[in-house]
């Protein structure tokens, strides 16, 4: 089974969100290990060094993810070059991601970034583009 | 000789009480919005809610983010000198106008200390319900903390001026939550408080998506308080709905004024009341002010609740009790007992992500919007499910996005618009 470590920036204390991902990554096939609101970025990257997961979702909407997003991704990457790596949700205070942001998120290691204006169909369809996705559904 | 918080409730036997959620970083402010409640030719009570920095103890990060100018979510209490927190409220508080501080913090000793040196009577919280929705602080950490807190809280009593504290017990994960959970939360919580010295309490329980299951809670909780705490010691308070908020204004208004209506049938003695625009953004003193109005002007409309809530009352009654006499049995101590009980699953909020929640919990909604359990876990309700929820299934992730916008898309999509042209009168 492919795994995946679920988790949000070290502000964020919304939860919904982290939930409706692990009931949709479990029924994507993927087993998950949620780590929570507010989750410390030393204990994601413990969970990626220790567990080598094929996807991480960071999932957030405090609006500080564009802020805290670009060191996270950069310590993650440090720790592990092969797990499929994104963030998505409200990333900036007005709900607006732009170019440059995103570019520098993927720069600091995510490999894709979801914003408001993206749907859960998007993400589907990205890790359906990517074999993580092709082979868990192939099972 | 002083009168408070305690004695205002007691004095306004017969009505309801309004209070908005209102924070203000800048001092002027918040003097302001405080000002404005005060203003209200009706009941009311003021509220300080503190920012996001202030609730985790962060006094100086809050101090910093006044210094470079920046606007905070709530009142940094702990960046102001306790000359101007007492200023702010030094021709404002008065006994037929009390002011309740709400903050939200697991490890809440500072805050208190703030609250004592303030002259502040009346807070909010719990060592559950501040600690398991927001963060990962230990549980146990929360509860040696809170009862650090609550045992300095004791000390305030004067005489007859008793310090006073409402358990957030009742609206745990803001949604989907069962309604015999919160009842037990926010009795726990209470009972929890009362060991410690404080004895004036308040019960809260939050509106959920089906009014009469709701009605039936409030009914429950009123007979269990009034069994397990001291008599003349407490009220209960209801929050209007607190999960995903209509974006039409109709829809909006309306949910608003169902909550009136349900805290006046249901007992409640205060109603913290929402705005229009929650769906929206942050609500500034205007937008509380016409919902305080909203709230009042709709509070003695019809409200039927039809007669299944007399079997509802019944079930949340045995659930909520079983719960809670499952729970104190753990331990001498209502602390360790609770603490013991989120251990063994016996106490699991559904939904909940903190370390310390089981989270084999599950719920769902029936097609009527009242909460169903999916999954008990370990919470000792053996015996008392129904068939609707031995026949449940724990949402899809689909169905989870339905169920929490649920009662958004129903007021709506039904809502009129509201009879009464005169509540957006304003300042």
């Amino acid at each position: 089974m492919k795994s995946a470590i679920l988790a949000t920036i070290h502000s964020d204390a919304h939860s919904w969100n982290l939930i409706y991902f692990q009931l949709l990554l479990e029924e994507m096939g993927f087993a998950v290990e949620n780590l929570g609101v507010c989750t410390p970025p030393q204990l994601v990257a413990q969970q990626l060094r220790n567990q080598r997961p094929e996807l991480v979702v960071i999932s957030t909407v405090n609006g500080h993810g564009y802020l805290e997003g670009i060191a996270l991704g950069e310590t993650l990457r440090s720790v592990n070059e092969t797990s499929l790596l994104v963030i998505g949700g409200k990333l900036s205070t007005n709900g607006i991601c732009t170019k440059a942001q995103e570019a520098s998120l993927l720069g600091a290691g995510f490999h894709k970034v979801f914003h408001q204006q993206t749907s859960i169909d998007d993400f589907r369809a990205f890790l359906e583009t990517h074999d993580v996705y092709q082979e868990v559904s192939g099972l | 000789m002083q009168r408070g918080f305690h004695d205002y409730i007691a004095e306004n036997r017969d009505q309801l009480i309004f209070q908005p959620r209102m924070g203000f970083g800048c001092t002027q402010q918040m003097r302001t919005g405080l000002e404005a409640v005060k203003r209200l030719p009706f009941a009311t009570i003021g509220t300080i809610t503190l920012d996001s920095f202030t609730r985790m103890g962060r006094f100086s990060d809050a101090q910093n983010a006044i210094n470079q100018g920046h606007a905070l979510n709530g009142y940094p209490l702990g960046a102001y000198s306790g000359t101007t927190n007492r200023e702010l409220i030094a021709d404002i508080k008065s006994p037929s106008f009390p002011i309740q501080v709400r903050h939200g913090s697991p490890l809440p000793y500072p805050v208190f200390e703030k609250l004592v040196e303030m002259g502040i009577d009346a807070t909010e919280g719990g060592p559950v319900s501040y600690c398991l929705p927001y963060g990962r602080v230990p549980l146990e950490d929360s509860i040696n903390a809170w009862r650090k807190a609550t045992q300095l809280w004791a000390l305030q009593r004067q005489g007859n001026y008793l310090p006073h504290l409402e358990s957030f017990g009742g609206c745990m994960m803001g949604q989907l939550s069962p309604p015999e959970l919160l009842v037990a939360l926010s009795v726990l919580e209470c009972i929890f408080f009362q060991h410690h010295g404080v004895f004036s309490v308040s019960l809260s329980y939050a509106q959920g998506t089906n009014l009469v299951q709701d009605y039936a809670a409030l009914r429950a909780m009123n007979r269990i308080a009034t069994r397990l705490l001291e008599p003349e010691s407490w009220h209960m308070v209801l929050y209007t709905y607190m999960g995903l908020f209509p974006k039409t204004e109709a829809g909006a208004r309306q949910l608003i004024a169902d909550s009136a209506r349900l805290a006046r049938l249901g007992g409640c003695r205060r109603l913290i009341v929402k705005t229009v625009k929650e769906a929206h953004c942050i609500p500034t003193i205007d937008d509380n002010i016409n919902a305080l109005y909203l709230a009042y002007e709709t509070h003695c409309g019809p409200i039927t609740p039809d007669e299944s809530f007399l079997e509802w009352e019944a079930q949340i009654h045995a659930r909520a009790t079983r719960i809670i006499h499952t729970v104190l049995e753990l331990a001498k101590e209502p602390g360790e007992a609770i603490l013991k009980a989120f251990r063994l699953g016996y106490l699991d909020v559904p939904w909940c992500l903190h370390p310390d929640n089981r989270q084999l919990a599950r719920t769902t909604l029936a097609p009527d919007g009242s909460v169903l359990w999916a999954n008990t876990g370990q919470v000792p309700l053996e015996g008392l499910l129904d068939t609707r929820e031995s026949e449940s299934a724990s949402p899809t992730s689909s169905k989870l996005l339905t169920h929490l916008s649920w009662l958004q898309q129903r007021y709506d999509k039904t809502a009129k618009p509201a009879a009464i042209s005169s509540v957006m009168g304003g300042l």
